[in-house]
């Protein structure tokens, strides 16, 4: 859905349009869950320039838990997805967010205990001021890890601590993907997943640099959140949904857990090694 | 709520990290009942095995205190409205059986003799006028010599992994074992450090080396830099801490009960002694009183003083007074520390996702007091040092400053660069100031209704022109190891405390020093103003020394164990006379 005018993908619109003019969709015979899969599907046919049925594949079995369990309205989750893959994109090293099973990955996310911010302290008051709203970017706190390294980017400092919004991030994520939305509408009169690529790097620029109003809490946070997110579902264990068949690991020549690295440790080569997650970690 | 009243013990120990844990290990091999209450779960080696999961644990906190019920709330000024700290991103605290010396890393230093007595040793060499502005920095009231046996205690427990620092201070005995093996980031460090003059050495690790029995018998196993140690509970008991020393040395005597799920609320007391403590069942919601003999707070900094303001024992500090000890010479070591460079390598790739918390490569030429200050903006120092975390793959997404952090480059550059970058830092000390301090909160409650914990801290020249020259000598060893590009951390003439409270080193407000008025507790820990109440931890530290805390830590919680068995023994009575009672003898 990145490109949705890309011709490949474009067929891939083409073939939901068809399941909805033949009354699949609104008469419910196909859910959320081979709908879902489309989104991963169609990138996968634009791949390999076919246009392949909706399941089996390599990763057929993976796709059993391709639902969304968390956004409700559909167009919601299209929205996501598209943002994603402008963070992440297919390239020549390999898939994009989309085909590696991030919107998911975010979906289950904001389902859990992290999106409804059940290990945060959420009692009021809530002072909410715009000072206070930049937060949860990678590369601002350096993931929460002083000990891991220093950088620039941390030195943003604020007269309070971030986080003083009453909202949860699940609904920072509702609000936000509907803002993205309309702010798309706003400037090129068309909804966000039919935007050329360029115009939705725009849109999403215009979040990161905070000149989108949201209600209770800044675009730039959620910006923030939407790309941390999207980078963790690349890039976490694929047992939470992204990071399909591994294949964020491969590009980035991640081998994953594993019990021991001693072998590794003094060669001066650069040592690749075929990942294993903790699938197989945890079945030795 | 009914109270119900248990049957009292010789010893309880609030909180189960190296503190409490050692404290109870070495009350109870004495022969004295001890009870040891934790307010996290229960938990074990075989919780770590087959967990190596990035985002539960380094991304999503798993091994923290979930903050709602209680945080912290924060501010900058002494006149500024607090907000509260609300996310796991934005404050770490370790939680649970083993407390936060479960998921640390492993850096082992000891702090030096400047650290302990740099008020006398800073006007001893360049005069009065060189204490920083507005700072309370005080001598311990103990020494490095008298020190260096309890370190070198603790370092036994550990069983620390190696090699001599030159510059390092005096030291009876080596370490236990040898260095854990050098990598090639490690090499190229130490080739260009001492190409530059300088004298590097391999860090010394609480990750092991080899197999090791300590001399309480416990076996901790060789190190197999696997990479998930910091944020991590080691599956292989191959990190040292207290799940794999001293809490079953403390079992095994038969004298040491562990309870798990107990919120210490409050420290009892009558007459000017503690009788015992107030917990809730955090499962149950059911209040119980412990009483006992002697009182040990070892928790966290935050807890260990929150814990005597909400009892009401000594006398809270007050900033616009300047009186008062509980709450006084608060610090941060964090922030605008481990600030430095990091280098991106064109022609290098190094196998970084291997690793070991504290595996790594420093060197002491900057350090305390180990060189001229006269001409410098400030006091003290730091090391500078490399380490070999090793990274999982959302951890490895470091690109330099001027590339787009999403999008097509993010992405080409990211996977470009993911082994192909190290960073160096600068480890330094941070002084304490009548501006920092902790006290309670005035709005914001936990669930059962009690005040948060408010810190206010605030930056001054002296933090912030240290952290310059140590990112300018950080830059000079990176370039020297052949960077392509160089990117330095920036502080700015305004850079002021930012609110992230990760890395867990926070430290003070229950002061340890020479004399009562000025400090909390003497130099066995013990309270001035109650005799019977020990408290144990980072929280006695006046200021706070280049490098990281656990070792002196650990070296306390044995200090405080003989106090309390001296104590015992002795049936009463202060450890310590401070210098104005012993005049007056």
């Amino acid at each position: 859905m990145a490109d949705p005018n890309s011709t490949p993908e474009k067929k891939g619109m083409d073939r939901r349009q068809f399941l909805k003019n033949s009354g699949l969709l609104a008469g419910g015979l196909i859910g959320g869950g081979l709908l879902g899969s489309l989104v991963t599907n169609e990138v996968k046919d634009s791949k390999k320039g076919t246009q392949s049925g909706t399941t089996g594949g390599k990763n057929g079995a993976d796709h059993l838990s391709d639902a969304r369990i968390f956004f409700s309205r559909e167009e919601d989750f299209q929205i996501l997805a598209a943002a994603t893959e402008r963070i992440y994109p297919e390239d020549k090293n390999g898939p994009g967010a989309i085909q590696l099973g991030v919107p998911y990955f975010i979906d289950r996310q904001l389902a859990g205990e992290w999106g409804l911010n059940a290990r945060e302290y959420m009692k009021g008051p809530f002072l909410n001021i715009p000072e206070s709203n930049e937060y949860e970017d990678l590369s601002k706190t350096d993931k929460g890890r002083s000990d891991q390294g220093p950088s620039g980017d941390t030195l943003n400092p604020l007269p309070t601590p971030r986080y003083q919004s009453r909202m949860t991030r699940a609904e920072m994520f509702v609000v936000g993907v509907r803002a993205i939305d309309e702010a798309a509408r706003e400037k090129f009169k068309n909804g966000f997943t039919s935007l050329e690529p360029e115009q939705q790097d725009e849109i999403l620029t215009h979040f990161e640099k905070d000149e989108v109003h949201m209600p209770s809490v800044s675009s730039s946070t959620f910006f923030n959140l939407l790309v941390q997110t999207t980078i963790e579902g690349c890039y976490s264990d694929p047992v939470y949904g992204g990071n399909r068949n591994m294949d964020g690991w491969r590009m980035m020549e991640y081998p994953g857990p594993r019990a021991s690295y001693a072998d590794q440790i003094e060669p001066d080569e650069f040592i690749v090694l075929e990942p294993k997650g903790l699938k197989d970690y945890q079945g030795h | 709520m009914v109270t119900r009243k248990l049957e009292k013990v010789d010893v309880v120990v609030v909180g189960s990290g190296w503190a409490g844990g050692i404290v109870a290990a070495e009350a109870a091999k004495a022969g004295h009942k001890v009870v040891v209450l934790e307010r996290g779960k229960n938990q074990k080696r075989s919780d770590f095995i087959g967990s190596k999961d990035e985002l539960r644990y380094t991304d999503r906190f798993d091994l923290m205190q979930p903050l709602s019920s209680e945080t912290i709330t924060s501010r900058v000024n002494i006149d500024d409205v607090a907000l509260p700290v609300r996310t796991q991103t934005e404050m770490m605290v370790g939680n649970d059986l083993g407390g936060g010396s479960v998921h640390w890393a492993g850096s082992t230093y000891r702090w030096r003799p400047y650290d302990f007595e740099i008020r006398s040793k800073t006007i001893e060499r360049y005069g009065e006028g060189k204490i920083p502005k507005d700072s309370t920095i005080d001598d311990w009231g103990i020494t490095y010599d008298e020190m260096e046996p309890y370190y070198d205690k603790w370092e036994k427990t550990a069983g620390v992994s190696g090699e001599k620092d030159p510059l390092g201070p005096p030291r009876k005995n080596d370490w236990p074992n040898p260095p854990l093996k050098e990598s090639p980031p490690l090499k190229l460090f130490k080739k260009a450090a001492k190409d530059l003059g300088y004298h590097p050495y391999q860090l010394a690790a609480s990750n092991l080396s080899q197999a090791y029995t300590n001399p309480d018998g416990e076996t901790l196993n060789p190190c197999m830099y696997c990479s998930y140690c910091t944020m991590y509970g080691c599956d292989f008991s191959a990190k040292s801490d207290p799940l794999a020393t001293v809490i079953p040395t403390a079992q095994k005597t038969g004298n040491a009960e562990f309870r798990t799920n107990a919120l210490v609320r409050r420290v009892l007391h009558k007459g000017g002694k503690a009788t015992g403590v107030l917990y809730t069942d955090v499962m149950t919601g059911a209040e119980y009183e412990q009483p006992a003999d002697v009182v040990v707070l070892a928790a966290f900094t935050f807890s260990n003083n929150r814990l005597l303001l909400l009892s009401e024992i000594g006398e809270p500090y007050d900033p616009k007074t300047r009186k008062g000890v509980i709450g006084k010479n608060f610090t941060i070591q964090g922030d605008i520390t481990f600030l430095g460079a990091r280098g991106f390598f064109e022609d290098k790739k190094f196998n970084l996702y291997a690793g070991a918390g504290a595996l790594g490569a420093g060197y002491s030429d900057y350090d305390a007091d180990e060189f001229d200050h006269t001409n410098l903006d400030f006091i003290h120092g730091g090391g500078i040092e490399l380490r070999q975390y090793g990274y999982a793959a959302v951890g490895l997404n470091h690109v330099p400053r001027d590339t787009k952090k999403w999008g097509a480059e993010f992405k080409q550059k990211s996977l470009h660069y993911a082994y192909r970058n190290l960073v160096v830092w600068y480890t330094m000390a941070v002084m304490s100031y009548w501006h920092n301090y902790l006290s309670l909160d005035p709005t914001y409650k936990d669930d059962y209704g009690d005040p948060l914990l408010r810190v206010t801290n605030k930056y001054t020249d002296q933090e912030r022109n240290l952290a310059r020259f140590g990112i300018e000598k950080c830059a000079e060893v990176v370039e020297k190891m052949g960077a392509d590009i160089i990117d330095k951390d920036t502080v700015a003439d305004d850079e002021e405390f930012d609110h992230i409270y990760d890395g867990g080193h926070y430290t003070g407000g229950v002061m340890m020093g020479p004399e009562p008025g000025t400090s909390a507790v003497n130099s066995y820990l013990q309270m001035w103003d109650m005799e019977n109440l020990f408290v144990v931890g980072g929280s006695a530290f006046p200021q706070f020394g280049s490098h990281h805390p656990t070792p002196t830590i650990g070296a306390l919680g044995y200090r405080a164990a003989e106090g309390v068995i001296n104590y015992l023994k002795e049936g009463g009575g202060l450890l310590v006379q401070g210098k104005s009672a012993k005049a007056n003898a």
